[in-house]
C-alpha cells in the first residue's frame, strides 16, 4: 500500500509536469467541453422561454444551472484513453508499460488527474463567465451539496473504468473508432448532455436508470442542485455502487483476455 | 494543363489509393449514418417540447442539418485534407516540391489531397436537405433556391479562403493543427440556427469563425428569411477574404525558406 503511494506521489509529480507543458493544447481541447453544453444551454432557454417561461420542472435560469454544472462534471469525468489505447497496441507501445513491475492503469489516473488540475483553474473561470451572462438559479439543500462529492467521485472512478474497459478494444480490432462513436451516441443522449434525462419520454428514462451513463454526468449535476429528494439521492449512490463493481469485475476479465491475444505488432 | 483536368487527376490519384481500403466506406457510411441518427433524435427531443425554434419549424431546422452536413462533407472532403497536408509539407520541408511545379501552388495544395469517402456526406447532406424541402412543400420557389445555391457558393469560399488563412500561419508558427480543432468545435455551433445565440456569440460565428456564412444562411435564403443586406454582405465578404487570403498566402510564401534547402 505505501509503495502505491509513493509510486502515485512521483507519478503525479513527472504528469503534472508534463501537462503543464501541453498547457496550451488542454485549453484548446477545452473548447468542445465548453461549446457542447453551452450550445444545448441557449436552445433550452429558448425552447423554455418560448413555451412560457419553463419546460418541465425547468426554466431559462434552470437549465443555465442544469448545463454550466454539466459542463463542470463531464470536464472533471472526462477520458481520453481510448485514443490512447488504440495507438499504444498499434505501435506496440505497451509494451513497455506492460514490462513494469505496476499495472498501467495507475499512470493513466495520474494523467487525467494532472491534467484536470491544470484544466480546472481555466473551467472554473469559464463557469465563472458563463453564470454571469446567463444568471443561473438551484435550490441545492445542504446534504445535497454533501452527498455530491462522492457522488461526483464514483462518478469519475465508474467513468474511467467503464471508458478504459472500452479502450481495450484495441486488443481485438484497429477500427475502434466505430465502436467509440456509438458508445459516445449512447452517452450523449443517455447521460443527460443533450437534456435533463427528466425531459425525455419513459422508455429513455428507464433505460437510463438501468444503464450506467446517467451514473457517470447527469445524476451528480441533478443532486447539487437539487433536483432530487433524499430516496433519489441514496438509490443513485447505489446504482453508482453497483456499477462500480460490475466494471471492476469486467476491467479485470477483458484485461486479462486482452493481453492474452496481444502481440505487440511494433515491437 | 487546364484545372478541371488537374482536379480530375488528383481525385483519380486518391480513388485509386483509397480503393485498397475498401472496407473505410463502411466505416464512414456507418459513422455518417449515426451523426445523421444523433442529430434527428436530438431534434425529436427537443420539438416533442415545442412546435418552433426561435421562429423555425422543425423542417426548416431539419433543412439546415441537411445543409451542416452537406457543407461538413465538402470541408471534409477537400479543404481540410488539403489544408492539414500544407501545414504537414511546411514543417517537414516538402512543400519545396509543389513549389517547383509549374502550376499556381495557392492551387495545388488546395486540391492535392482529397479524402473521397467524405462524398457519402456531401450525397447525405443533400438528401436530408431535400428530403426537408419536399416535406415544406409549396414554400420553396425558383428565387429561394437561386438564392440558396449563390449563398452556398459564398459561404465555401468564405470557410475555404479562412482555413487557407488559417493554414498559412505554419509559416510563421509550426503548431496550428490545435488552432483547426477550435474550427472543428465551432462548426458544431452551425448546426442550430446562429439567431437562437446571444450577441456576442453569433458575432464569433459570423466574423471571427465564419460558421455562420456557410450554413444558417443558405439555410435562411431557402426558408425566405434572406434579406438584401445578408446577401450582399456575403457575396462582398467571399469576395474580401479570398483576396485577403491570397496576398496572405504570397506573405507567407515569401517567408518559406524550406526546412531540408
Amino acid at each position: 500500500m505505501n509503495a502505491l503511494k509513493e509510486l502515485y506521489v512521483q507519478q503525479f509529480k513527472t504528469t503534472f509536469i508534463m501537462m503543464l507543458q501541453y498547457r496550451a493544447s488542454l485549453v484548446i481541447w477545452m473548447m468542445g467541453h465548453v461549446l457542447e453544453p453551452l450550445v444545448y444551454l441557449i436552445v433550452w432557454s429558448v425552447v423554455s422561454n418560448g413555451a412560457g417561461g419553463s419546460v418541465g420542472d425547468y426554466t431559462a435560469q434552470g437549465f443555465a444551472a442544469y448545463f454550466i454544472v454539466l459542463m463542470l462534471v463531464n470536464h472533471l469525468t472526462y477520458t481520453w484513453i481510448m485514443y490512447e489505447y488504440e495507438y499504444r497496441i498499434r505501435e506496440g507501445g505497451l509494451s513497455f508499460a506492460l514490462l513494469k513491475p505496476v499495472h498501467p492503469i495507475h499512470s493513466d489516473i495520474a494523467d487525467n488527474v494532472s491534467a484536470k488540475l491544470v484544466t480546472l483553474p481555466f473551467m472554473l473561470l469559464i463557469a465563472a463567465g458563463l453564470a454571469a451572462i446567463f444568471k443561473p438559479a438551484a435550490t441545492p439543500a445542504l446534504w445535497a451539496v454533501a452527498a455530491f462529492v462522492p457522488a461526483l467521485l464514483l462518478a469519475f472512478i465508474l467513468r474511467f473504468l467503464l471508458e478504459w474497459t472500452l479502450a481495450l478494444s484495441a486488443f481485438w480490432t484497429t477500427r475502434t473508432s466505430a465502436i467509440n462513436q456509438i458508445y459516445f451516441v449512447l452517452v450523449l443522449f443517455l447521460s443527460g448532455q443533450i437534456a435533463p434525462i427528466a425531459l425525455f419520454p419513459y422508455p429513455i428514462r428507464v433505460a437510463a436508470a438501468v444503464l450506467p451513463f446517467r451514473w457517470m454526468i447527469g445524476f451528480p449535476v441533478e443532486l447539487l442542485l437539487g433536483r432530487l429528494t433524499l430516496g433519489d439521492a441514496l438509490t443513485g449512490l447505489m446504482a453508482q455502487a453497483v456499477w462500480l463493481g460490475v466494471s471492476l469485475v469486467l476491467i479485470r476479465i477483458v484485461w486479462r483476455a486482452g493481453t492474452h491475444v496481444y502481440s505487440a505488432v511494433g515491437a | 494543363m487546364s484545372y478541371p483536368r488537374l482536379l480530375a487527376v488528383f481525385f483519380r490519384v486518391s480513388v485509386m489509393g483509397e480503393l485498397a481500403y475498401r472496407i473505410n466506406f463502411f466505416v464512414q457510411l456507418f459513422q455518417s449514418v449515426l451523426e445523421l441518427a444523433t442529430a434527428v433524435a436530438g431534434l425529436a427531443v427537443i420539438f416533442s417540447h415545442t412546435s418552433t425554434l426561435g421562429g423555425w419549424r422543425p423542417d426548416e431546422v431539419l433543412a439546415l442539418v441537411g445543409i451542416y452536413i452537406l457543407v461538413g462533407g465538402i470541408i471534409g472532403f477537400v479543404i481540410q485534407p488539403g489544408m492539414e497536408q500544407l501545414i504537414a509539407s511546411v514543417r517537414t520541408g516538402t512543400l519545396d516540391f509543389t513549389l517547383t511545379k509549374p502550376e499556381d501552388a495557392q492551387l495545388l495544395v488546395s486540391i492535392q489531397q482529397v479524402e473521397i469517402w467524405k462524398l457519402i456526406d456531401i450525397m447525405l447532406g443533400f438528401a436530408v436537405l431535400v428530403t426537408a424541402l419536399l416535406r415544406l412543400g409549396e414554400k420553396v420557389g425558383m428565387q429561394q433556391v437561386g438564392e440558396f445555391t449563390v449563398m452556398l457558393l459564398a459561404g465555401t469560399v468564405i470557410i475555404y479562403s479562412f482555413w487557407l488563412i488559417l493554414a498559412t500561419l505554419s509559416f510563421w508558427f509550426v503548431r496550428v493543427e490545435n488552432i483547426l480543432m477550435i474550427f472543428q468545435s465551432m462548426y458544431e455551433a452551425g448546426r442550430w440556427p446562429v439567431s437562437l445565440y446571444p450577441g456576442w456569440l453569433r458575432f464569433a460565428l459570423t466574423f471571427i469563425v465564419p460558421v455562420a456564412f456557410v450554413t444558417t444562411v443558405p439555410a435562411e435564403a431557402l426558408t425566405g428569411r434572406m434579406n438584401e443586406v445578408t446577401l450582399a454582405g456575403a457575396i462582398v465578404m467571399a469576395l474580401v477574404l479570398s483576396v485577403i487570403s491570397r496576398v496572405f498566402w504570397r506573405l507567407g510564401l515569401r517567408h518559406y525558406t524550406g526546412t531540408s534547402a
